[in-house]
């Protein structure tokens, strides 16, 4: 008998994503998608026949079924004992919500829904495996903390609200169900900025804004992880630990490297417009009122001091290696972005224009002087101009 | 009410020649450059105004301003490359060869390469933020001449800084403002053979404050805690440390090389569990940059800083009291002391942490002494 998956927070694109990826495990049997509302995202995998039969391999995909159900109501753990699920993926943690609601829904659904969660977790017997998709800014962004987190550190001051709060608040609640129910494989991942070309999140909201406003004086480190690589860190985390390999336990997860905020305008080819903080949270205010992007306090934060974490467990211990680096990460998001208004292409052509037109090194004027362009105005031999210089 | 109409008719009057003037000077390369072409058709040019520094023309021409159409900055940016490019080939190639020396165009093609790589962010920077192409064509670039001209820095024992791999530099601290620190990563990226870069463990004050910290982190600095200072001493870094603080570098004149207490040894436990030598580096001149004389404590307490110097010439001369003393500097790097021979583990033996702490405080306080003694002049 093979596992049944239990995924919350199907009806965002990550989680749609992660139900298409894992019905195509062959240990899977079921996934039982959990959200408010049906995924407005496919959830079949791609088909491929013609491949599948010339390879010999199994077409089946593992059936899904939708429940629609609040994760902060007891109806969850119902559904977790009406299909004997053994592997729960809690994806439904989230900075943003989906339609109406405000930030008291959004931090609701994040706290009291894991709480629901994990006490029908604690109950079921079936239960074997918990994955919660966490985030990087359980962190923080300060400027007196180290320059580079790892797993085991702790911020100086621990986020005072917004999403980094719930989150901090669901991984403890975690750390305490995996303390009374020590025979679950508990993992918790800590994304980073997940991007890619259909990402919908509040920091690619910021990427589109056709000026970027940023916060002068400061120039922020980011990191990214990209979409597959953070579908694939999901699916490993939620079958069993491959050899040689835990994956269980908290686990940073990021591309390698470090973008700073200008390079990312730049790469993009949109202006920025560096402004005083209090500026800063003025516009912010008047964003979030226009609903062009969200800008919260926390990403302010972010976008002033920044945030690095260390992967190096996540590639010994987990034993995944992000197939992209924060800077291919965000070079596939940009290039499903439209055009900026300072491409860098033609910023290139004009200064290799600039560049082909300067004669070349080493040769003297004197003896060789360059003929003069066809529409420029007539110049004189170099020897006058030296003449006239002495 | 009949005022403010006027100042609002004054105003309105004022509108079209300020814009006026905008315009003309929107484009001022552009046109400069064919007024140059122009020119040169008779008359004798300027040659510092017919000069035109491409670098700076280009970037005028592609700076980002918001609101212009793609199009027309393109096309500016275009033009402006050709005219530069056109009186550089032509006519002005052989007045800028004469100002600016042999090989000229060798390097306006490296700086617009670099300006290139600028403006589309194809660089690269670590994890700590550190920008190795702008720290050497920019910073230390600027910060050179201050050292081998104005400070005239000697530098000695650079030779007891490994080729590779970590080390961690502990050096003494003062002068007001942390130039003795600037000096010292001049000093060991010119001399040392392999070119290394100091990465320093700066006060977190410096990361609080806007500008100065971003231009820290690109420098390659971070703040002084055991998490970065092991990590980057992991990573093979040569890391510089100052322990004193703000205590060293905002000292009173009269307390001049007198060290202070070098903290709780948090910079020999780093070194020991990342197994690197600990080099004593010792800087004399410093001192005399900025002699300060007193004090602003209550000031300080309202602006939130841990001094503000009183020097004999500021704040009385303004700016100008600003400019440090053009004083002799020495830079003398002591004999590695290692780590290694100690297990990773007694970095929390604190009795061994304290001893080797005092070790190299008394080795940079010798090294003081015995420097001043030879010293003929605080000035040459």
């Amino acid at each position: 008998m093979g596992k049944v998956v239990l995924v919350t927070g199907v009806a965002r694109q990550l989680g749609a994503r992660f139900v298409r990826a894992i019905r195509q495990e062959p240990d899977v049997d079921l996934v039982v998608g959990v959200d408010l509302q049906p995924p407005a995202y496919d959830i079949d995998p791609p088909q491929a026949p013609d491949r599948a039969a010339a390879d010999g391999r199994r077409d089946r995909v593992a059936d899904y079924v939708f429940v629609r159900a609040d994760i902060r109501r007891p109806a969850v753990a119902r559904v977790i004992a009406e299909y004997s699920v053994d592997t729960v993926v809690h994806m439904q943690v989230s900075a943003t919500s989906l339609g109406s609601g405000g930030r008291g829904t959004v931090k609701e659904t994040n706290v009291i829904g894991t709480m629901q969660l994990l006490g029908a977790c604690q109950k079921s017997p079936t239960v074997q495996r918990l994955v919660v998709k966490s985030t990087t800014s359980v962190y923080g962004s300060a400027p007196r903390d180290p320059a580079v987190f790892s797993e085991r550190m702790q911020p100086k001051t621990l986020p005072s609200g917004g999403f980094a709060k719930d989150a901090v608040e669901v991984e403890g609640y975690v750390r305490g169900f995996a303390r009374r129910r020590p025979d679950v494989a508990v993992g918790v991942l800590r994304f980073a900025n997940i991007i890619g070309p259909a990402a919908d999140t509040p920091l690619a909201g910021y990427f589109s804004l056709p000026v970027l406003p940023t916060v002068l004086g400061y120039d922020p480190r980011l990191q990214f992880v990209h979409e597959d690589d953070a579908v694939e860190v999901l699916r490993l985390a939620s079958l069993d630990a491959r050899r040689g390999t835990t994956n269980s336990g908290t686990f940073n997860v990021a591309g390698e490297g470090v973008l700073l905020l200008s390079q990312c305008a730049r790469r993009l080819g949109r202006p920025t417009v560096p402004l005083l903080l209090p500026a800063i949270n003025w516009v912010a205010g008047v964003v979030r009122q226009t609903r062009v992007a969200d800008f919260s306090p926390e990403q302010i934060r972010l976008l002033t001091h920044g945030r690095v974490v260390d992967v190096t467990q996540l590639h010994e211990t987990f034993g995944y290696r992000p197939r992209r680096t924060t800077a291919e990460a965000f070079a596939d998001f940009a290039a499903h972005r439209a055009p900026g208004l300072l491409p860098p292409e033609r910023l290139t052509a004009a200064a290799d224009r600039l560049a082909g037109l300067l004669p070349p090194a080493g040769r003297p004027h004197t003896t060789q002087p360059t003929p003069p362009e066809p529409s420029g105005p007539a110049a004189p031999a170099p020897g006058t101009l030296e003449l006239d210089l002495r | 009410m009949s005022t403010a109409r006027e100042y609002a008719m004054g105003d309105a009057k004022v509108i079209p020649i300020d814009s006026a003037r905008g315009g003309s000077a929107a484009q001022p390369a552009a046109a400069f450059g064919e007024e140059a072409g122009g020119r040169t058709g008779g008359r004798r040019p300027s040659p510092l105004s017919a000069l035109p520094s491409p670098p700076r023309d280009a970037r005028r021409g592609q700076d980002p301003s918001a609101g212009e159409a793609p199009d027309r900055t393109a096309a500016v940016a275009g033009r402006i490359a050709d005219t530069v490019g056109q009186a550089l080939s032509g006519p002005l190639g052989g007045v800028a060869q004469r100002l600016l020396g042999r090989g000229w165009e060798g390097r306006a093609a490296n700086g617009l390469a670099f300006l290139r790589r600028r403006i589309t962010g194809d660089y690269e920077v670590d994890e700590f933020g550190f920008d190795r192409e702008l720290t050497e064509e920019v910073f230390l670039s600027l910060l050179r001449p201050l050292a081998e001209k104005y400070f005239r820095v000697e530098v000695r024992g650079v030779e007891n800084i490994p080729a590779e791999g970590g080390v961690l530099i502990v050096a003494n601290h003062s002068g007001v403002v942390p130039l003795d620190a600037l000096m010292t990563h001049v000093a060991i990226h010119d001399h040392h053979p392999a070119h290394r870069h100091l990465r320093m463990l700066a006060a977190d004050l410096v990361f609080v404050l806007p500008g100065v910290n971003e231009l820290a982190r690109k420098a390659g600095h971070t703040l002084a805690c055991n998490e970065d200072a092991q990590r980057l001493l992991e990573r093979g870094e040569v890391v510089g440390v100052w322990p004193e603080g703000f205590k060293g570098i905002g000292k009173p004149f009269a307390e001049r090389y007198k060290l202070q207490r070098f903290g709780r040894g948090g910079f020999v436990a780093s070194a020991l569990r990342a197994q690197v030598p600990i080099v004593p580096c010792s800087i004399v001149g410093a001192e005399e940059t900025y002699p300060m004389i007193g004090n602003a404590r209550t000031l300080a307490r309202l602006l939130g800083l841990p001094y503000v110097p009183i020097t004999p010439t500021f704040p009385w001369l303004g700016p100008l009291g600003a400019v440090p003393l053009p004083t002799k500097w020495t830079i003398q790097f002591g004999e590695p002391i290692s780590t290694d021979v100690h297990p990773p583990e007694a970095a929390d033996d604190p009795m061994l942490v304290f001893n080797l702490t005092d070790e190299v405080r008394e080795t940079i306080q010798h090294t003081l002494y015995r420097l001043l003694v030879q010293r003929r002049s605080v000035f040459f």
